[in-house]
């Protein structure tokens, strides 16, 4: 068996300042197969950005051990083996779609493209923006951003996945829209995924584990293989065992507080 | 098939918006004229009413002359009233560019450096605190009667609001960008260059366009103390003289160089910064 993608060992994180310390991760510990999607879940606050990035090598752990792609985070941030997707999509607005797409090839160590590895153009295609290359941020609705911003985030082919509520601040219609879309991406690409979300349902029907996070201090909750079909379309929300696997969640959700 | 309804139909809709979309075009031309013309009709009104009180009033033409005066001097003295705005011309766009150049190199020396930023912003903000007409006999006594402390004068008067604004351009940026960077790895000179500084391109055209009427001042005022040409200084000599007429055309050649200076700045803004939807 390879090794796991993400390996999280006791991993403790406390913010400090002058008035008080804040706990937001205590002795959180999982790991993730390669090629899996797991889903973190839980209340807004107990922790789930600060899990993320801790993976991505942007927070250092104050306790535990974590290993990202068989090596340290900070190790798999340099390889550019991971791929980051934030809430607000964060695209420079002087940049073109395209151009925003292309920005990991201009800075950092490893910037050439690996061989055989999607163009920026094949990856805003990748992402159904075909045509919108030369468009400003400013003239692309939220949906559209958050899909740039997804194609910026495969740039190079990562081989694990960081997405931190990135359908979050989207209608509904866009993000069932984009749920589907990101099962079919994560086929296409066979990346690792680690999707962060307070939405039960968006977590269940994206993943195929779901670690619940539970509030003050953030730790594991519960972790919970997801047993539905490979292949998923929206209606599978709508089936027996879709709605008893989210009502679990939602027990276990509960139950934490 | 029922083709032939459907087409009817389609060209139905597309005349009724063809008809939509002309209205509105023929709408957004009003709006535009009406944007030209009223500030024209705000000027003429007050030169309207300025004529009307100096006729009515008989204002003696020492106190304040007709805008009929003003007029007829600004056309003979037009070779003296260019010959003084040259100097005032220089001193104001070599103070703006110099104040703006060192005002942008402090503001990145501040953002790479904190310590830099907590030991030296005092120092500008104190300095910023001494009143131009208190510097600028300062900076005569420093400097000479040429054009070096009117050009130190506008390059002062620029500096602040640039540097404020500067730092603040360049150090809010998005904090999810940031992040951006640091996951691919990127060293601060890049953050710098393609971040913020491009994120800092808006903060710095207003304080441009702040800096482009207030170096124009900054140069008159330092041609007030000591200086024989220059629009400061016409200022001065026709005011002594009771050259009332002389006086409002300075005045007048003064701002309209100023209002040149401001939509030059506001044209390289709108050629540089394409990425913000039009106000
Ligand atoms: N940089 C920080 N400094 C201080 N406290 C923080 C910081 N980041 C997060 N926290 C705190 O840690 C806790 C978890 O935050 P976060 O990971 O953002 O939660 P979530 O993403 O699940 O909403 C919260 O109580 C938050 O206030
Ligand atoms: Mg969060």
């Amino acid at each position: 068996m390879s090794a796991p993608a993400v390996d999280c060992r006791g991993i403790s994180v406390r913010f400090m300042s002058e008035r008080r310390t804040v706990t937001a991760l205590e002795d959180v510990s999982f790991s993730v197969e390669p090629g899996g999607f797991t889903s973190l879940l839980g209340p807004s606050g107990c922790g789930k950005s600060t899990l993320l990035r801790v993976v991505a090598d942007l927070i250092a752990p104050s306790e535990g051990h974590i290993s990202v792609l068989g090596t340290s985070p900070a190790e798999a941030r340099r390889g550019r083996s991971l791929g980051f997707v934030f809430q607000d999509a964060a695209l420079l607005p002087w940049r073109t779609a395209l151009q925003n797409v292309e920005l990991p090839l201009e800075v950092g160590g490893r910037r050439a493209l690996p061989a055989g590895a999607a163009t920026p153009k094949e990856l805003l295609a990748l992402v159904g923006l075909s045509g919108w290359e030369n468009s400003y941020p400013h003239e692309l609705s939220g949906g559209m951003r958050q899909r740039v911003s997804i194609a910026r985030a495969l740039l190079g082919g990562p081989r694990l996945l960081l997405m931190d509520e990135p359908f979050g601040a989207l209608d509904e219609f866009t993000r069932d829209r984009l749920n589907a879309e990101l099962r079919r991406i994560w086929a296409e690409t066979g990346t690792t995924i680690l999707f962060v979300t307070h939405s039960v349902y968006e977590a269940v029907f994206l993943a195929d584990q779901v670690l619940v996070l539970a509030a003050n201090p953030g730790r594991v909750a519960a972790l919970q293989p997801i047993e539905l079909p490979r292949n998923r379309e929206l209606a599978v929300r709508d089936t027996a065992e879709f709605v008893a696997i989210a009502a679990r969640l939602r027990a276990q959700l509960g139950s934490t507080h | 098939m029922n083709a032939a309804p459907d087409t009817v139909r389609f060209e139905a809709r597309a005349a009724a918006v063809a008809a939509a979309e002309a209205a509105y075009r023929r709408g957004l031309a009003r709006t535009r004229l009406k944007r030209r013309l009223l500030p024209a009709l705000g000027i003429a009104a007050l030169i309207g009413v300025w004529a009307l009180l100096v006729y009515v009033l008989k204002v003696p033409t020492f106190v304040a002359p007709s805008p009929y005066l003003v007029a007829t001097t600004l056309v003979a003295k037009f070779d003296v009233l260019m010959v003084n705005l040259l100097p005032t011309a220089i001193e104001s766009i070599s103070g703006f560019l110099l104040g703006n150049l060192a005002a942008i190199i402090i503001a990145t020396v501040f953002v790479h450096s904190k310590s830099a930023e907590q030991a030296f912003f005092p120092v500008v903000v104190l300095i910023n605190t001494i009143p131009v007409v208190a510097k600028a006999p300062i900076l005569v006594l420093l400097l000479g009667n040429g054009m070096e402390p009117k050009i130190a004068i506008a390059a002062l008067i620029c500096f602040f609001p640039t540097l404020v604004n500067m730092v603040r351009g360049l150090e809010s940026v998005n904090p999810q960008s940031l992040e951006l960077m640091k996951v691919l790895s990127a060293s601060n000179t890049e953050i710098f260059f393609k971040l913020r500084l491009l994120n800092a391109v808006p903060y710095l055209f207003s304080a441009l366009k702040i800096a482009a009427s207030t170096a124009v001042i900054g140069a008159i005022v330092g041609e007030w103390i000591g200086s024989t040409t220059g629009i400061g200084a016409l200022i001065i000599q026709s005011t002594y003289n009771f050259d009332s007429a002389m006086l409002y055309a300075t005045v007048i050649v003064g701002s309209v160089f100023s209002v040149l200076f401001f939509l030059a700045i506001t044209l390289a803004e709108r050629l540089a910064v394409r990425w913000q939807p039009a106000a």
